[in-house]
């Protein structure tokens, strides 16, 4: 534990400086943040990365390489194998398709709303694809994720059927909460998907106690396999949240198998997170709790399934938690909405300019794993997925009356006993859903 | 039948070590539950006989270990979580009413949440107004979750154990004052229904409804008001929601007159739910309007004798009974 004390060398985003959005003549810019590292930093992402662990040190047993410095020591080094490489041509083209399936569906989300298949607040992902890829793709069925209102993409990452989700959002009844929960409360038993809240950070306790079950297995329980691990995902601007701090406290109090990962974006609808946050730098908020942190570049997903794979080892060993932040960037507005027109269209480029499925697209076909039509053949898959679970869901029924009253227990005793002495769901009529209550 | 006596919160200890034991999922948390034996003694002994993570200390955190409870309840657990005083839940609200009550909803019934919430509330003996709140008036809105009270040793411990066995999630109030209340209690195991509610002592003239310490004060009433000559029939209402709509339904049809005697404030508490669902059910059977005796609306003052004015006392219940009987 002592070198989570020890400096770590974060990952520094590229240039800041480069950025019109982080320079003093905008008025986004916080004068009083020079000091800080994290803003404005000279540090190059450079490519002596390849030798130094640029993250924490105790963390990882590999270099994390940028993208670009793998293709340029490919160029250099033309006889290297495959085995250089970071990740199988199975593996690659797994990660490719779901970060396709990740953005397609949420592609047609936003034209289903607009279309009025679904309603409220709903929350796309675009442009995050390589945090949710990037870690659920390394997890078991039995381990845990717990999201926050922008959880569809996590669902489909974990193995909840495209179908399930759409329906969902359409409201109903073969949606993976039979339409009640909607956009924001994606859950799912079977692929032990925890939810989808809506108040950001009520969700990181409920990942903390799926941690702590685990570990009650193991040391009371006696289940000496149960290595389960949660990932907890949540954004930026939670981490000013108190739920996070303390649940950051007991997770290594307790030393508890979780990974929570801060899907940085850098805004929390229209609050950018350098005007809401003392220290912007969230990662180094996991030694001041005794766990590693670590920064990543949360646009590319062989380095976020590189230290993925660090902080969740850790866990399952039964070494505690991890913080991660990803740098990541969402390419809609906060929800559909949301106007954005905070957000300068320079940042907004620059970070399209880093689509995290056109790198590693690039990635695969310059190292050879994938050629073009091959990856054509998966966006042409999921294009199918995605329309069939339109029709699915399109084609489902709505939820009748009689389903307004149910689960609203587990036990619909709770209902209480009427005014004849029977309980209240033994009345015919609760099924009906036309009884009082 | 062998009885054994003992105080109320030794009855609440053993209603949840004989549920610990026969069932290793379940666990306690909460503020100094553990090595402290919790703050009026209710987890004693226990961290010694069955370890730190399941009588589990937490940080003081309420909304975060609330939430880390709900959490380790969704994944197979049965955590018991203590509020070292009910008035601090008031940080976990976030938690009770989002995740505790909704989630099984939200999730289209795929999750449980088997968790029991408990500890001490109401006015104590001058411990202050934050110390001495009344937060079943404030939860009971909440769907999906069960709000029961205990008042006596045999209560406690039955509704203890029923809370614990219940697939849903239960909040049981406890009493500042009531938990040396001394009693005999049956050797043999029991549970008691967590939605009914008791019989204290059957009468003619009037119904009065009550529930936790309040109903020591009508008790104390009761005396006088048999002794002037009155009949009252005495229910501890017990389930605070949901409400007991048989065993009140039967009472109000037989005397036709209601009084409620509430430790809750007069404003959202128990006793105005209570007085709509009678209202709603049972108007016919009503001579006269139903009278609710509550707290007085103020933040529970420190001075003794202040304290003493704000909740019901034995000569209002009497003064009100003499009314509606009138």
């Amino acid at each position: 534990m002592s070198s989570a004390f020890s400096a770590i060398r974060i990952i520094q985003p590229l240039p800041l400086n480069t950025t019109t959005t982080r320079s003093p003549e905008k008025p986004l810019f916080d004068p009083l943040k020079t000091t800080s590292s994290f803003l404005g930093s000279t540090a190059r992402f450079c490519s002596t990365s390849l030798n130094k662990p640029s993250s924490a040190s105790h963390l990882r047993r590999s270099a994390v390489v940028a993208v670009s410095d793998v293709v340029k020591d490919k160029k250099l080094n033309s006889n290297s194998s495959l085995s250089n490489l970071l990740l199988t041509k199975e593996e690659g083209l797994e990660v490719y398709q779901d970060m396709i399936l990740g953005r397609a569906f949420e592609d047609m989300c936003a034209q289903m709303y607009y279309r009025g298949k679904m309603f409220g607040f709903v929350h796309l992902y675009n442009g995050q694809e390589a945090v949710s890829t990037g870690f659920i793709n390394l997890l078991k069925k039995e381990d845990s994720v717990v999201s926050t209102y922008r959880d569809h993409v996590h669902a489909l990452s974990k193995g909840v059927p495209a179908r399930a989700v759409m329906s969902e959002l359409f409201g109903k009844v073969t949606g993976c909460c039979r339409g009640q929960g909607g956009s924001m409360h994606m859950f799912s038993k079977e692929h032990n998907v925890l939810g989808g809240f809506a108040f950001i950070g009520e969700g990181i306790p409920v990942a903390t106690g799926a941690a702590f079950s685990s570990k009650y297995r193991r040391e009371v329980l006696k289940q000496a396999d149960c290595d389960h691990v949660t990932v907890a995902f949540f954004g930026d601007g939670t981490c000013n949240n108190g739920q996070f701090f303390e649940c950051l406290n007991m997770a290594a109090l307790w030393k508890l198998p979780i990974v929570f990962v801060v899907e940085n974006n850098l805004w929390a609808i229209g609050m950018s997170h350098l005007r809401a946050t003392s220290d912007p730098e969230i990662w180094k908020k996991g030694p001041a709790f005794g766990m590693p942190g670590v920064h990543v570049d949360g646009m590319d997903v062989l380095k976020v399934r590189e230290v993925a794979k660090e902080a969740i080892g850790r866990a399952r060993r039964g070494e505690g938690p991890s913080l991660v932040e990803c740098e990541t960037y969402r390419f809609r507005g906060h929800s559909l909405a949301d106007p954005d027109e905070l957000r300068d269209p320079a940042e907004k480029a620059h970070y399209a300019a880093r689509d995290p499925i056109t790198a590693l697209k690039k990635y695969m076909i310059e190292n050879k794993l994938a050629n073009e039509a091959e990856l054509k053949a998966i966006e042409k898959k999921i294009d199918e997925v995605v329309e069939d679970a339109v029709e699915f869901a399109d084609a489902s029924p709505h939820p009748g009356r009689t389903q307004l009253l149910e689960n609203v227990f587990a036990d619909p005793k709770g209902f209480g006993i009427g005014p004849d002495g029977k309980y209240r769901c033994e009345d015919p009529k609760f099924t009906e859903g036309t009884a009082q209550v | 039948m062998l009885l054994h006596e003992l105080l109320l919160f030794e009855a609440l200890q053993e209603g949840l070590e004989e549920e610990m034991e026969r069932d290793p999922r379940v666990c306690v948390m909460g503020e100094d539950v553990g090595h402290y034996g919790g703050s009026y003694k209710v987890t004693k002994g226990l961290a010694t006989k069955y370890g730190d993570l399941r009588v589990l200390d937490t940080p003081i955190a309420e909304n975060s270990f609330t939430g880390m409870a709900i959490g380790a309840a969704m994944t197979g657990l049965r955590p018991i979580v203590e509020g070292m005083n009910m008035g601090f839940l008031l940080l976990a609200f976030n938690q009770i009413s989002n995740n505790c009550g909704m989630l099984h909803y939200t999730s289209g019934g795929q999750f449980t949440i088997p968790v029991v919430i408990r500890g001490p509330g109401g006015v104590g003996r001058q411990l202050g107004a934050e110390h001495s709140q009344r937060l079943e008036s404030y939860f009971q809105s909440i769907p999906g979750i069960q709000m029961v009270a205990c008042s006596t040793p045999y209560n406690a411990k039955g509704l203890m154990k029923a809370a614990i066995r219940s697939e849903n999630p239960v909040i049981l109030f406890e009493h500042v004052l009531l938990y040396n209340l001394k009693e005999r209690i049956p050797d043999e195991e029991y549970v008691l229904s967590l939605e009914e509610a008791e019989m204290v002592r059957p009468g003619e003239h009037v119904t009065i409804l009550t529930y936790s310490r309040m109903r020591y004060h009508v008790m104390q009433a009761a005396k006088t008001l048999v002794n002037k000559g009155y009949d009252p029939e005495v229910i501890d209402i017990r389930s605070l929601k949901p409400f007991d709509l048989h065993t009140i339904g039967n009472s109000v049809k037989k005397t036709h007159r209601v009084l409620i005697v509430e430790e809750c404030m007069r404003t959202g508490g128990i006793g105005a739910s209570l007085t709509a669902a009678i209202s709603e059910n049972f108007h016919d059977y009503l001579d006269s309007p139903i009278v609710c005796l509550s707290s007085q609306d103020v933040p529970t003052p420190y001075a003794g004798t202040l304290e003493e004015w704000t909740v019901v006392q034995p000569a209002q219940i009497v003064a009100a009974v003499e009314q509606l009987c009138r």
